[in-house]
């Protein structure tokens, strides 16, 4: 029934607070409800479970790696192009897109829209 | 009055601390130049009697005065800020009016007048709107900007926006029920030909950016699922 467990290399999502929008690494379980969780650009630090959304990725690392080996193992796996070609990393590139549309490309996009819809 | 410096003098003498100073009385004469002064004259410091008065007139008292005390407002000096402008605002920037009989259009921004109102052109040959006067807060500032260095925008003012003077007409008894209809008020050719004027080089660099033209030519609406605390403009 669970396809994508909680282990130390598994990438996450987080889903809410300060870092919302990230992938981040998992590195060490603290306790039942959170965990140890680092990334290239961010202070290793906890976080519960409920603020992470795991994804299909995982890492090969040891428990609590350094900075630098927790660095290379990501660039090893190739996390960031297994993300942005994902389908679900490729939707949250489209919605960041949509949010930053200014007005001018608004109508631009609906004149596409429109020319498009002539097609048919 | 005493002869000035030239350049104001630092003082003589420091603070060690704030109420204590560096030099003692004695001292702090001695590095005036009291003792040179008082040789120059003498021995005696120099006296400047004030100079005798042209005798004054009593003054009379006024012919009415209230009967009480009547109290003086305080007096005000202050001097309004002119309308910070919004950083968002700058020459050629795309605004979306808010209000208003050109709400929703799309015009370009020239230049901030005295009065703080905004100097703004549809242009007039693309959405209608012509020079026109629109204050800061019934604007939204996209982040469209159109290149507006060809135009030049020195000669308008807000005394060129002022509303005509008409002169009085004195009500004759037989027309009071006649409907005095003035022709429609129609622009004078001067303001036709500022607004060309402006307009040509204008429509030139929007022509250069495609479907800009098209743009300002629309109205802006919120549309369903539209929130304004979202977008981006």
């Amino acid at each position: 029934p669970f396809k994508r467990y909680v282990e130390i290399g598994r990438v996450a999502l987080v889903n809410y607070g300060k870092d919302y929008g990230k992938l981040v690494v998992i590195v060490d379980v603290v306790d039942q409800n959170r965990a140890l969780v680092d990334a290239p650009d961010m202070v290793r630090g906890q976080m519960n479970f409920k603020r992470l959304t795991l994804t299909d990725i995982t890492i090969d690392i040891p428990r609590v790696p350094k900075k630098k080996t927790l660095i290379e193992a990501m660039e090893k796996a190739d996390v960031k192009n297994k993300w942005e070609n994902s389908s679900w990393g490729r939707k949250l590139i489209v919605q960041k897109r949509r949010a930053a549309l200014t007005d001018f490309d608004r109508f631009k996009l609906m004149l596409a829209k429109i020319k498009v819809g002539l097609l048919h | 009055m005493a002869a000035k410096r030239k350049t104001p003098v630092k003082t003589r003498n420091p603070d060690l601390i704030r109420g204590v100073g560096k030099y003692s009385r004695s001292k702090m004469y001695h590095k005036r130049g009291l003792w040179a002064i008082k040789a120059k004259h003498g021995g005696v410091f120099p006296r400047h009697d004030p100079k005798p008065k042209a005798p004054v007139d009593p003054e009379k008292a006024p012919k009415f005065y209230p009967a009480e005390d009547v109290k003086k407002p305080l007096l005000n000096k202050r001097k309004p800020k002119p309308t910070k402008l919004r950083a968002s605002i700058t020459p050629g920037t795309v605004l979306i009016l808010l209000a208003g009989r050109f709400m929703g259009k799309r015009v370009v921004f020239l230049k901030q007048l005295t009065s703080g109102l905004l100097l703004v052109t549809g242009p007039f040959k693309i959405n209608g709107v012509p020079l026109r006067r629109v204050n800061q807060s019934y604007v939204i500032a996209t982040s469209t900007k159109v290149d507006i260095s060809g135009v030049n925008v020195e000669k308008f003012d807000d005394k060129y926006f002022a509303k005509e003077v008409e002169k009085k007409k004195k009500k004759g008894e037989g027309e009071f029920f006649e409907a005095e209809k003035e022709d429609k008020k129609t622009l004078p050719d001067e303001k036709k030909e500022d607004q060309k004027a402006v307009d040509a080089s204008l429509i030139k660099s929007i022509e250069g950016v495609v479907d800009l033209k098209a743009y300002l030519a629309a109205r802006f609406s919120l549309k369903s699922g539209m929130k304004p605390h979202e977008l981006v403009f």
